[in-house]
């Protein structure tokens, strides 16, 4: 017996209150009892009282009076008695007074949870999306700031594609034209760093800071990183930063976050609250009661936020290993506009693909696997052979910002000289010409 | 009617009713990570954290949650070498540890409990912050059990919440040692009717959880909580009762407290008692004090401010169970340093002033040169009536407020009567206030880890232990030790042992062995941890091929261990190398040789002085028995010729 069939044919819902009474204990009862207990709900001969939770297979999932969820195993011969029918959901909302002289911040929801409150009786846990629901949740950031709040898309981190990139930069610079002075981006953590760099390339003179904010620990959790961070990307509404940037968990501990360039942030680690770092330069800066900067930053522009979307989806980010084989890399090559290559050390790939290289008609862009460090590719002759076939060195940019950027760069330009010129050059931070010892 | 019922006949009027609720660490890895379950000395670092309380969606955060929020305390945490990123909230938790899991399903079979067929593992929100994560990981795997005519409601798996260490500037210190370690959790229905039934049900418990073998032994490893209610009075808990022997006294002493709370609350209904929430700032009449505690606390700009008790007035002093101590502990929770009450003041008995200020004992203040005057002139202030007390305290404003807040509320709870709370039992068995008592949903489900099925058969697989009881029983009549040695022998664990080796070995001497040879070589300051069971199985072959004689077993198993060598070696080390019943006999022979006149005046009477020198020659060479029997023989046959 499948648990959603029998709940069908008891007239059950999930949030319902149930009895659930194997044939042990209603043969107990005569016929007239049982339809009786139906219609009083006096004969108490349950197995289990709870409210009913999704189940499924053939097991009942209980959220009993205690607060445990159990399953219980049913068959043919299970009955359901709904005790009391569920309640309407009443959404936590609070509302929200103008607050006079302080930042306006647009929130920009694409799907992840930075904010939410959990249904106790069910244990269903609700994202905060409005602004009402996040005054609810995270009343410091309503007592603070005047914030709008708006869900363009809902989706998973890893489902991220550049379409939804063009729209976010799209209301980025519309909310940012019609007046706010930050906009934050709650954002999956898993592809937060391709969204930063896309937006890096795509938004122009920037009136205020885009802050993409995500957090490692859900939100419906009293440890979470959320508030915090969110808390942070806030606080730098009040700066005259003009950037896209990542803020998250400088260490484990609850004390600072980081302000990391959009072109420049990685995700290190798949779990940590400290996960974030910046590759390749210090991080922006770092916010705990005040925020420091450690380094430069694009200061707020004054006129209008503009925006470029024009990109080509066309292209490929492939991770070289030995043994990858030429069959498998001239089909990348043949079915894209552009390839970037994760190659070893310095910018090395096998020497049976350069051949191919020096074939393809697109652009092939080398950066390193080491993340951290720059691509050379003169120093070997591997390298050079590559230089030669016509391989773009991607300089210190991180794989994945190489990525975005070629296709950003084909959306502006198909000449290959002009590609190879802007793919070299530095555009928003994302590439610099010296690497400081630290 | 005898002793017994007259006592259960007080209780019964009493309506008294008692809950046990028992902790158990099980002997595993940790619940969710692989971490080793031991505490250590050190620790690596520190992480400092924050907790909010989240937020539900049907308004009511819970109030013990709230409670603890305005604390708004941050947490550092210690972390230890027994730690990963699991019990720092840095890495989802892994799947539960199987030996936990069959542990807690063993002793729910053993209870005779309805199993659930699929296990949820549930986020039970905490936020005191002895959970990194605020929450504590539990699951309900069994109802409904019955130990004798006692009901087990429940019995669950959970984790150990860390250890706190102290309270320093604002920050909560906990160690994360603890963290993570599996705990069953065992409550009875309040079906439990004397206090010294608690004790004889918790010891019961406590019996059949070792049974198991698969709990951890030693102090700290088990912890006791007791539900106690009366008639008129309320449902109270109090956590970690220090051992079961203070149990009766525990709630002895709680219905005592919960009696005279009834009494205060009918003195108060018949006074018409009314509480009024006026916070009066009483400074000025301080300005000129002789107080020392009064005159520092002015000196850094904090205020004298006091709330007005109406009808309270000698119900807050006097008695064991003094009002007084009620409201300390609450603001003692709070975070406040001290009050003074009217009941105290001025001429506050001289046997009950306290030594120093450092409040050691929270609910007496002692009046340090609060005169009659300034006593008047807050009367006069907060215009009392005679049945009218007052609370006083000094701090800064907004502490004082906070701590005057919780008295009239903890005020306005005592016309009702007894508050439901969660209480903490103290080294003299009375306890006190610890938080509100937790409301029942603040649990949702962690998604973190899937479901654990249990299926029918794998039930069926569990074999129950055997009872101590029955085993100590067993062990005298099958393999005829006497009952104190078999009491020992599973009391100290080494049941297990113990069977495996009698199948080959004299029970007596494995008794022996376990219960006086090895307790002997520890006293000698040896690291008996070092003797495992290939080592005494070999001695034990030894012993019972003649090698060596069983006079010998301290000395062979002792040179053994001091020079790690093997059983062999070690019979040759000691000289105690077996002597065949030939060598015996050829030694006997000589001295009977040597000693041929005193044999022959003697006769038989010669026996037990030369039994003396023979001994000394063959001790621990041969087995006793044989010796006195060769030596009988020899002395028959040389008396006779
Ligand atoms: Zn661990």
């Amino acid at each position: 017996m499948r648990a959603e069939v029998l709940i069908k044919k008891f007239k059950a819902e999930y949030g319902d209150e149930i009895e659930l009474l194997t044939e042990k204990n209603y043969t107990k009862l005569s016929n007239i009892e049982f339809q009786h207990k139906i219609s009083t709900e006096k004969l108490s001969v349950a197995e289990f009282t709870g409210v009913l939770m999704p189940s499924h297979n053939d097991i009942i999932t209980l959220k009993l009076k205690n607060g445990y969820n159990i399953g219980v195993k049913i068959d043919e011969k299970t009955k359901i008695v709904v005790v009391k029918k569920k309640e309407k959901k009443i959404g936590m909302l609070r509302n929200i007074k103008h607050l006079k002289g302080k930042p306006v911040i647009s929130l920009i929801s694409t799907g992840g949870t930075i904010a939410s409150y959990v249904d106790y009786r069910t244990g269903a846990v609700h994202p905060a999306l409005t602004a009402e629901e996040l005054a609810f949740s995270v009343p410091e950031l309503t007592e603070k700031y005047n914030v709008k709040a708006k869900v363009l898309f809902s989706i998973l981190s890893e489902d991220m594609k550049s379409e939804y990139w063009r729209k976010l930069a799209k209301e980025t610079a519309s909310e940012l034209n019609s007046g706010a002075d930050a906009i934050i981006i709650p954002h999956g953590t898993d592809t937060m760093g391709y969204t930063s760099a896309a937006l890096s390339f795509m938004l122009k003179n920037l009136t205020g800071p885009v802050i993409l904010v995500g957090s490692q620990r859900s939100s419906d959790r009293p440890s979470s990183d959320a508030s915090m961070n969110l808390l942070s990307a806030a606080s730098l509404s009040e700066s005259d930063i003009g950037e896209v940037v990542a803020v998250m968990h400088g260490e484990t501990s609850d004390t600072y976050s980081l302000i990391h360039r959009g072109t420049r942030v990685r995700k290190m680690h798949s779990s940590r609250r400290d996960a974030f770092k910046s590759i390749n330069e210090k991080p922006i800066g770092k916010i705990d009661e005040n925020i420091t900067f450690f380094q430069d930053y694009r200061k707020r522009n004054k006129g209008k936020t503009e925006v470029n979307d024009k990109i080509e989806e066309k292209v490929a980010l492939i991770y070289f290993y030995p043994g990858l084989t030429p069959e498998f890399f001239d089909y990348a090559v043949k079915n894209n506009k552009g390839l970037v290559i994760a190659g070893t050390g310095l910018g090395h790939v096998s020497s049976d693909l350069i051949e191919i290289i020096r074939n393809a008609k697109i652009p092939i862009v080398m950066s390193s696997q080491c993340l951290n460090g720059r691509v050379n590719m003169n120093v070997y002759s591997t390298g050079r052979d590559l230089l030669n076939a016509g391989a773009i060195p991607g300089e210190d940019m991180l794989p994945e910002t190489a990525f975005v950027k070629l296709m950003y760069v084909l959306g502006q330009t198909k000449k290959m000289e002009e590609i190879r010129k802007m793919m070299t050059e530095n555009m928003v931070g994302e590439i610099s010409s010296r690497t400081a010892i630290d | 009617m005898n002793k017994e019922e007259l006592k259960l006949n007080k209780y019964e009027k009493l309506g008294l009713k008692i809950g046990l609720e028992i902790h158990q660490q099980l002997d595993s890895s940790k619940l969710f990570c692989e971490c080793p379950s031991k505490l250590v000395d050190e620790y690596d670092y520190e992480i400092v954290r924050g907790l909010r309380p989240t937020q539900s969606e049907l308004g009511d955060v819970d109030r013990a949650a709230v409670e603890e929020a305005q604390k708004k305390l941050r947490f550092k945490y210690q972390v230890t070498e027994n730690n990963c990123l699991v019990e720092t909230d840095e890495e989802p938790p892994h799947e539960p540890n199987k030996n936990a899991v069959n542990a807690v399903l063993m002793f729910s079979k053993m209870v005779n409990a309805k199993i659930v067929d699929e296990i949820y593992f549930m986020r039970k929100i905490v936020i005191d912050g002895s959970n990194t994560s605020g929450f504590q990981r539990t699951a309900l795997i069994a109802v409904d059990g019955k130990i004798d005519d006692v009901k087990i409601q429940t019995v669950c798996l959970e984790e150990d919440a860390a250890r706190k260490i102290s309270e320093e500037n604002g920050f909560v210190v906990y160690r994360l040692d603890r963290l993570g370690i599996p705990l069953i959790e065992i409550a009875t229905a309040p079906d439990i009717k004397t206090p010294e039934q608690a004790k004889e049900v918790a010891e019961k418990i406590g019996t059949m959880l070792r049974a198991t073998k698969k709990v951890k032994r030693g102090i700290g490893t088990i912890r006791q909580d007791l539900n106690v209610s009366i008639k008129d009075g309320a449902r109270v808990e109090i956590k970690g009762v220090q051992d079961l022997k203070s149990i009766p006294d525990v709630v002895e002493k709680e219905i005592s407290r919960q009696l005279r709370l009834i009494e205060i609350k009918n003195k108060l209904n018949e006074r018409k008692a009314k509480i009024s929430h006026e916070i009066f700032d009483i400074t000025m009449i301080f300005e000129k004090t002789e107080c020392k505690i009064i005159k520092t606390m002015l000196e850094k700009n904090g205020k004298v401010l006091g709330i007005k008790l109406n009808g309270l007035s000698g119900l807050l002093g006097d008695g064991e169970n003094r009002f007084g101590k009620e409201l300390a502990g609450r603001v003692k929770a709070a975070g406040l340093k001290g009050l003074f009450h009217s009941d105290e003041l001025p001429n506050f008995p001289a046997s009950k002033t306290h030594k120093s200020m450092q409040l050691v004992n929270w609910e007496v203040c002692p009046n340090y040169g609060i005169t009659e005057n300034e006593v008047e002139e807050i009367r006069k202030n907060m215009k009392l009536d005679v049945n009218d007390a007052f609370v006083i305290v000094v701090e800064k404003d907004n502490i004082a407020r906070n701590g005057l807040n919780i008295i009239l509320s903890r005020a306005e709870e005592c016309i009702k009567g007894v508050p439901e709370e969660v209480r903490r039992a103290l080294p003299d068995n009375t306890t006190e206030y610890m938080r509100p008592m937790p409301g029942a949903a603040r649990m949702y489900p962690e998604t973190d880890i899937p479901p654990v099925r249990v299926k029918k058969e794998e039930i069926d697989k569990i074999k129950l232990p055997e009872l101590f009881d029955e085993k100590i029983k067993r062990f005298v009549e099958a393999y005829k030790i006497s009952f104190e040695s078999a009491k020992q022998l599973v009391a100290q664990g080494y049941d297990e042992m113990f069977e495996g080796f009698v199948k080959k070995y004299e029970p007596k001497i494995v008794s022996r062995v376990f219960l006086n040879i090895i307790p002997e070589i520890e006293k000698e300051e040896k690291d008996v941890s070092r003797i495992d069971e290939k080592m005494l199985d070999e001695v034990f072959n030894a012993l019972k091929n003649g090698r060596f004689a069983k006079e010998g077993l301290t000395a062979v198993l002792c040179s053994m261990l001091t020079s790690n060598i093997g059983v062999e070696e070690a019979i040759k080390n000691t000289g105690l190398g077996g002597l065949s019943e030939k060598e015996v006999e050829s030694v006997i022979e000589k001295i009977l040789e040597e000693k041929k006149e005193f044999v022959k005046e003697k006769g038989k009477n010669a026996f037990a002085p030369l039994m003396g020198l023979v001994m000394k020659k063959l001790r621990g060479k041969a087995d006793g028995k044989i010796i006195s029997s060769i030596l009988k023989r020899k002395i028959k046959e040389m008396v006779s010729e």
